[in-house]
């Protein structure tokens, strides 16, 4: 419908402006793959020196990494709003926004999306294949579909949190650093939570739920049952939160009083 | 001289008057060191030591890292690079002073504010959450001080490097994306030197970055047995010294090259 259409209008603007600044593109792609081998680089060296973490195996992590980088990839895509209260609220640029006949929220992340980021996606499956074929992993023709469910839960959980925090913007316009330290929380997701003790499990299972965006999806495809509970929960997580920060946002944009001078 | 001083002090004063943005950086790292408190803990598992690291030593060794990361790290590459762009560089040209020495200070006076409203109260926020082992002795604690100023020194001087080669390249933006990217993971702030395949070792004895973080926090946590102490220290002032040479060439051709748009 309108929003659809809207939103491919977005993409296709934004590939015209893009595309003529290729290079500053591929510097961007090839810098983000080196901070993605950064982080496997960690792995590799570690198990090096031991032969499990946590009761996991070294193919299993890096296979739970590279779920974690898809899910996040289309999270840096499309919610790429961490700068929100500068831009939009500061500069009193959320006026232009709430003129128009679309909901706001949709429009600022469109206006902000870095398409760039999904080349992370690519490297995420293939470091997934990677390990599920060093695992002798076998998948059913179903796993596709849950694959799908489950990234798009992993990406609205990140998502949610994120407009959440965006919205503190209508409320309060003081610059404040929570962006970046819940970019350094997020890292948590990336590895097994049971190697975290109970209150940081607890936290990052039902407070700020990063492990559904890394470790509780990918078990179900390790055929890790004991997390199955959890990781069939993933889409719901996503879904339940980002519910509630729309709403958050909502209830913000309501207070909103612009910049003015 | 003084006027360098002057630099310290004004950068230092700069930086406390938006003191409250560094009580979250301080948050921020300790969130950092948390993670990896986790990952080591769970690393080491049952083992006493890896490479000849115990557990304890490890968090000691990640705390310290990252604490004395807040010293010296700083974003002078970026400040060359967007000064060159803008075109500020010509004016600060022909100021009385040397560019790249006062861009020295600007960051040391940044550090100086760094160590003691984020590091020392970070070192001892972290050091009541997590099991750290401090150096017993004063010697291991003068040590690192020469260590940590080297590590200063050497960090800055590859900040210099990346930046003025904004001179050359229309966009450098992906080459100090690169160098931090390098500088992480060569410098020994995520894994120490030791930990590393031997081939990548041997590779790196050959590069500056184990000056910036691998050695002073391996004298902190007293990781080094015997005289190896001494030959770190020799290594970071070996580059130090080096690294100079680099920094006056390309200085010299920057200025050639340069072509200032308008007036």
């Amino acid at each position: 419908m309108f929003y659809i259409s809207i939103f491919f209008q977005y993409i296709a603007q934004y590939m015209k402006t893009r595309m003529e600044y290729r290079t500053d593109m591929l510097v961007e792609i090839l810098s983000d793959l080196m901070f993605q081998a950064v982080n496997l680089v960690f792995i590799l060296v570690v198990f090096s020196h031991t032969n499990a973490l946590g009761g996991w195996q070294r193919d299993e992590i890096i296979f739970i990494y590279g779920f974690f980088l898809v899910p996040y990839a289309l999270f840096s895509s499309f919610f790429n709003i961490w700068d929100f209260n500068e831009r939009y609220i500061i500069r009193g640029e959320m006026d232009r926004i709430l003129t128009r006949p679309i909901h706001s929220l949709f429009q600022v992340l469109l206006e902000r999306m870095e398409l760039e980021s999904l080349f992370g996606a690519i490297t995420g499956v293939l470091i997934m294949s990677y390990a599920a074929a060093r695992l002798n992993l076998s998948f059913h023709w179903y796993d596709l579909f849950i694959f799908i469910l489950f990234v798009l839960g992993g990406t609205l959980v990140y998502g949610s949190i994120f407009v959440a925090l965006a919205s503190i913007g209508f409320w309060s316009d003081a610059k404040t650093s929570i962006m970046p330290m819940m970019y350094n929380i997020g890292n948590y997701g990336r590895y097994p939570v049971n190697i975290y003790n109970r209150f940081i499990r607890f936290i990052l299972t039902w407070i700020l739920p990063f492990a559904f965006v890394g470790v509780y999806p990918a078990s179900y495809f390790l055929g890790k049952t004991d997390w199955y509970f959890y990781a069939f929960f993933t889409p719901a997580v996503g879904l339940v939160f980002f519910v509630l920060s729309v709403m958050i946002w909502n209830k913000g944009v309501k207070r909103y009083r612009g910049a003015g001078n | 001289m003084s006027k360098y001083l002057e630099m310290i002090r004004i950068r230092f004063l700069m930086m406390l008057a938006y003191r409250t943005n560094y009580y979250t950086g301080i948050l921020i790292y300790s969130i950092n060191i948390g993670a990896y408190y986790f990952l080591w803990t769970a690393i080491y598992g049952e083992k006493e030591n890896i490479q000849g690291l115990s557990a304890g030593q490890m968090v000691t060794y990640v705390a310290i890292s990252w604490m004395a990361r807040a010293f010296y790290f700083n974003n002078i590459d970026r400040e060359i690079a967007m000064e060159i762009k803008e075109g500020k560089v010509a004016v600060e040209l022909i100021r009385p002073y040397h560019y790249l020495g006062m861009k020295t200070m600007q960051a040391l006076g940044e550090g100086i504010f760094r160590l003691f409203f984020f590091s020392l109260p970070g070192m001892v926020i972290v050091h009541f959450i997590f099991p750290l082992k401090l150096p017993a002795d004063l010697h291991a604690w003068s040590f690192f001080a020469v260590a940590i100023l080297f590590s200063f020194i050497i960090n800055t001087e590859i900040n210099l490097l990346t930046g003025i080669l904004a001179f050359f390249f229309y966009n450098n933006d992906g080459l100090m994306r690169a160098k931090r990217v390098i500088v992480d993971l060569f410098s020994g702030l995520l894994l120490p030197i030791s930990f590393y395949p031997i081939w990548a070792q041997e590779i790196m004895k050959y590069l500056p970055f184990q000056g910036i973080s691998y050695i002073p926090s391996m004298i902190f946590t007293e990781g080094f047995p015997g005289t190896d102490i001494y030959h770190a220290i020799l290594f970071q002032a070996f580059w130090a010294l080096l690294l100079v040479v680099p920094i006056q060439i390309l200085w010299v051709l920057a200025k050639r090259q340069m072509i200032i748009q308008g007036g």
